[in-house]
């Protein structure tokens, strides 16, 4: 990333887009502080399902949520790698593991899609809007309603 | 807001914390000018400070209070309680604005006319000077802080700055707490980076690295202990509001009360000292409100009108323990159950079978009360639950002991710190878990067929560890680590496995867990609040080699399995008791130091067992000390030749006596044996109690307290000098057949600081009564060979001139039974043998209340 597409991606909408199952999610780069390869993570017993474990980043603790569980989405063929994106949220850093990082997108309001497409419930719970870009349909998640507890499935 | 503004608002919330209680040490000492000075210098800088940042409506208020304080001052007016309530009253309104004044930024509109015109009416209205007594007075009653005053014990960077004496401004900072909490979470990485580093370099046997890393763990410790001092805080800092809240209430209640307060100067971590500042005022205040008496009611009772309430702070065996006592009505045990069964909590079936002791427990249930009449002060129901909740949080232990006569002591014992704490790293289910060590008590490998140990009592699984049930949680199975679905049989698979006993609250908890690996210094992070429900953990860590481990909480286990633990940890030594030495059964540890000859020393008396690395251990005229528990331990060697080694590993048995700790370095830990044994005694060998026969092999019985009154005598000599012009805490007089266990116990009362005489019988005993000796206390074993000691307590209680001489048993089954029976004929406290610690307590109260009554 460029200075010059940093403060362009500033005045318009930068987002951090990664995918999951072929389908291309984002974040606010506000949001973001970081992308990693998935690494190592000892698993909490007991926690909801959707939390895969957690591992330690420079000292602090990140609880890793498997996105794919939390957006319903079938689970990812085993031997894939993936990536982690961290992000900060009520004082607690969370991983969200996805299938592959893309890039930082400067979505313009124009991209808006008015005609949301058809999606599974869940994802439509924590999506913020949605955008057509370059040809492709992107979910813009809202972090709040990703991370709300009381929206994480709990083990039955 | 700007940050003079921001400056002021703190300054004047610490200036009027110290008001209150130099206030309220004033009307005790109405005399005192270096008070009095203190007082007016404190408010004469908020009005200044008021005046000088524009706040017109805080001058003025603050300015009728010091015309009050200058009248004081010039001898005007005196000293009553009006005079301290009014300017109280002012001290509240000022506050109030300033909380107003942090939310808005600017002054809150509103009209002080009324406290203004009081405060002038009574500044105005004293011409004629007053009589005043001596500048220097004799406090009579009040508040007594007997290591420093409060003011100065407030810590250098949030006193208030402009009253100190500028070279002790000069010599201290102002530094933002969060600035602290950073510096401590880089330290904290600091440690888990070197432990990393030192856990690398522990796999190479000759690499350059050692040396720097050897330098580098040292300047680490060092770092990481100067940041924890930073953090530290006196608990006096817990205690500002104390004073002040006693006497209101006193004054809203009619009581009369005397606060003392001790140890003000013990410091912990700051964390710690937010977490407990709101149960221990909830604990003062039901000790003000239900715990001390009206003071007709304590006149009637023969006791001096003033009650009194001890505030006391100190530091033993790594952890803070802080008293909360009062003088009152204690615990009435009738009324608790009483409430319980109303409550549903208990039948009186049930409760005919518990101790008072454990009655008392319920106190801690939610919602219980036994106050009579709810009042706007407490006895509401809430509260003595969240207190214990909360403590147990920190990973302390509260003790509460009680009685008619002596009232009510409540006993917190708190980790010193939650930030760096040791830790036991299990496995469990294939992963890692850390257990805070300061709740384990012991480690028990469950032997190739557990069936021998492991029983259902009730539907519940136990443990039988040395004839004592402990309540079992199978870890694997409440983590859902095992095989899920099935039912598993509590007993497959459980050979081999580790069980960790832990202190849950009063009782004991086993965890079963897969293996065990070591200890570590962990550094304790929250879990993230979306974890925070799991109730199984208290947070999560860094091991040494980076991964992250969930910290397990005892407590919470405990909860989660529907344990509900309430035998204590050393008292509950049950009637089932064997017969052996003197009707003892004793669990001995068998172990070779200084020659192949076998030692024993009996397990009761063991603190722990610990490695220690030689490399670490100091030497200091001729005295070998090793770090327990972040304090120095000295370490004593028997019958050892040549010197000790300088590197590598050694166990070491460690001793501990009222806070005080001795390590016995030992060859080898050869076992753990139980059973009745003949003793023959020793002569004169110093050190050596006696010998016995195990498992064919002659064995020395090691005599502990020689060995620790060796290492600490110089240190009890001054102690005891300090103590009463040289005289010894009190005389006991010890009557038990037992030779081993008199041998055992004279040394261990001798090293408290008392005169001990010990006599095998009843009938030497009362020969000495009958030559006209006395005794402050006396201890009588109960099953006492040729006289019964029921009988001997009758004799003594009902025909001898020591029938006031308080009257301690001792017994191997401190059943319930036994002990109404023991009350009836005269006893009046009951110890089991091998509880030393609950024996020097039963002295100690005795001699108290006998010293009280006097």
């Amino acid at each position: 990333m460029t200075a010059g597409m940093a403060s362009t991606a500033v005045q318009s909408h930068a987002v951090v887009s990664f995918w999951l199952a072929g389908r291309q999610f984002g974040l606010p780069l506000r949001d973001v502080r970081e992308v990693l390869s998935a690494r190592p993570v000892t698993p909490v017993p007991l926690a909801p399902s959707d939390i895969v474990g957690s591992f330690s980043l420079r000292g602090r603790i990140v609880t890793v949520v498997d996105m794919r569980r939390r957006l319903n989405m079938p689970p990812r063929a085993s031997g894939t790698e993936g990536v982690t994106v961290v992000v900060e949220w009520q004082q607690d850093v969370f991983g969200l593991a996805v299938d592959a990082a893309g890039d930082v997108l400067a979505l313009d309001p124009g991209d808006r899609e008015c005609n949301p497409p058809a999606v599974d419930p869940r994802i439509q719970d924590c999506a913020g809007a949605f955008y057509r870009h370059a040809g492709q349909s992107l979910v813009l998640l809202d972090i709040d309603r990703l991370l709300n507890q009381s929206h994480l499935s709990v083990v039955a | 807001m700007d940050d003079l503004l921001n400056e002021f608002l703190t300054e004047t919330n610490d200036s009027l914390s110290v008001l209150d209680v130099e206030l309220v040490k004033l009307e005790q000492n109405p005399n005192d000018p270096d008070l009095l000075g203190n007082i007016f210098r404190l408010m004469h800088t908020i009005k200044g400070t008021c005046g000088f940042l524009r706040l017109p409506r805080l001058e003025t208020v603050a300015h009728a209070g010091e015309n009050v304080l200058v009248k004081v001052r010039d001898g005007h007016l005196e000293v009553t309680s009006e005079v301290v309530s009014l300017i109280l009253a002012c001290l509240d309104q000022i506050r109030a604005i300033l909380s107003a004044l942090e939310l808005s930024g600017g002054e809150p509109p509103g009209d002080d006319a009324a406290l203004i015109g009081r405060l002038d009416e009574l500044s105005e209205g004293c011409a004629e000077p007053a009589l005043r007594g001596q500048a220097v007075s004799h406090p009579v009653s009040g508040i007594t802080v007997p290591e420093a005053s409060v003011d100065s014990t407030l810590p250098a960077a949030d006193g208030a700055a402009p009253s100190k004496e500028p070279a002790f401004a000069s010599q201290s900072v102002r530094v933002q707490v969060d600035l602290l909490d950073r510096l401590m979470t880089l330290v904290s990485e600091l440690v888990l980076t070197r432990n990393q580093c030192l856990q690398v370099s522990r796999g190479q046997t000759e690499s350059e690295l050692h040396a720097p890393l050897q330098r580098l763990d040292r300047v680490v410790s060092e770092l990481q202990e100067g940041v924890m001092k930073t953090r530290m805080q006196p608990i006096s800092n817990a205690w500002v509001k104390v004073p002040r809240l006693v006497r209101d209430l006193a004054q809203d209640l009619g009581k009369k009360i005397e606060l003392v307060m001790a140890g003000a100067n013990t410091e912990l971590d700051r964390q710690v000292l937010e977490l407990i500042t709101d149960p221990l005022t909830h604990m003062v205040r039901n000790s003000v409100d239900h715990g001390l008496e009206l003071p007709e009611e304590r006149r009637a009772a023969g006791k001096p009108e003033t009650g009194t309430i001890l505030l006391n702070a100190f530091h033993e065996g790594g952890q803070i323990l802080i008293e909360v006592a009062d003088d009152g009505r204690g615990l009435s045990i009738e009324k608790i159950k009483r409430e319980a069964v109303e409550k549903g909590l208990a039948t009186p079936a049930d409760l005919a079978a518990l101790t008072d002791k454990q009655v008392m427990q319920y106190i801690f249930a939610p919602g219980f009360s036994t106050a009579d009449v709810t009042t706007s002060v407490s006895g509401r129901g809430v509260g003595m639950d969240v207190v214990k909740t909360n403590i147990e949080k920190l990973g302390g232990v509260i003790e509460l002991s009680s009685s008619e006569a002596e009232g009510t002591k409540i006993v917190m014992k708190i980790p010193l710190t939650l930030s760096i704490i040791p830790a036991l790293v299990v496995a469990c289910g294939g992963e890692r878990f850390a257990l805070p060590q300061f709740s384990v008590l012991e480690l028990v490998r469950l032997p190739a067929n557990p069936e021998q140990v492991i029983e259902q009592i009730d539907g519940r699984t136990m443990l039988r560890l040395r004839d004592r049930p402990v309540a079992l949680a199978d870890l694997r199975e409440m983590l859902g680590t095992g095989r899920a679905g099935e039912e598993v049989p509590a007993l497959e698979g459980a050979s081999g496995r580790m069980v960790i006993v832990c202190q849950v609250g009063a009782g004991r908890l086993g965890i079963m867990v897969d293996q065990v690996f070591d200890t570590e210094e962990i550094v304790v992070k929250p879990v993230a609040s979306i974890l925070s429900d799991i109730k199984l953990f208290s947070g999560n860590t860094i091991l040494g080699d980076g991964s992250v481990a969930m910290i397990l909480d005892p407590n919470g286990i405990s909860v989660s399995a529907g344990h509900v633990v309430t035998s204590g940890r050393r008292t509950d030594v049950e009637a089932d008791g064997k017969v052996g030495v003197g009707g003892e059964a004793l669990s001995i540890l068998v172990f070779r130091a200084g020659g192949s000859r076998l030692k024993a020393v009996p397990l009761s008396l063991v603190e722990r067992l610990e490695e220690i690395d030689l490399g670490k251990v100091e030497r200091a005229q001729g005295q070998l000390l090793a770090r327990y528990r972040g304090q120095p331990m000295p370490l004593l060697r028997i019958g050892a030749t040549g010197d000790l080694a300088t590197e590598g590993y050694q166990p070491v048995v460690v001793f501990a006596n009222g806070g005080r700790c001795l390590g016995l370095v030992v060859d080898e830990i050869v076992d753990i044996v139980e059973g009745h044994m003949a003793i023959e005694l020793a002569g004169s060998r110093a050190g050596c109690l006696g010998s016995t026969t195990i498992a064919g092999q002659s064995t020395d019985i090691i005599d502990v307290g020689y060995y620790l009154s060796q290492a600490y005598g110089q240190w009890l000599g001054v102690e005891r000098r300090a103590g009463e012009g040289g005289e010894t805490v009190g005389r006991v007089l010890l009557v038990e057949d037992s030779p081993f266990f008199r041998n055992f116990l004279s040394p261990m009362l001798t090293t408290a600081g008392y005169e001990v005489t010990a006599v095998e019988d009843a009938a030497q005993a009362l020969e000495l009564c009958a030559a006209g000796k006395n005794y402050d206390v006396i201890v009588s074993d109960i099953e006492s060979g040729q006289t019964d000691g029921f009988k001997f307590a009758e004799t003594v209680k009902q025909s001898t001139r020591w029938r006031e001489t308080p009257l301690v048993g001792l017994s191997s089954h401190a059943g319930s039974a036994d002990m109404a029976q023991g009350r009836s004929v005269g006893f009046d406290d009951y110890v089991a043998r091998a509880d030393q610690e609950a024996l020097l307590r039963a002295i100690k109260a005795n001699l108290t209340q006998v010293r009280g009554a006097a």
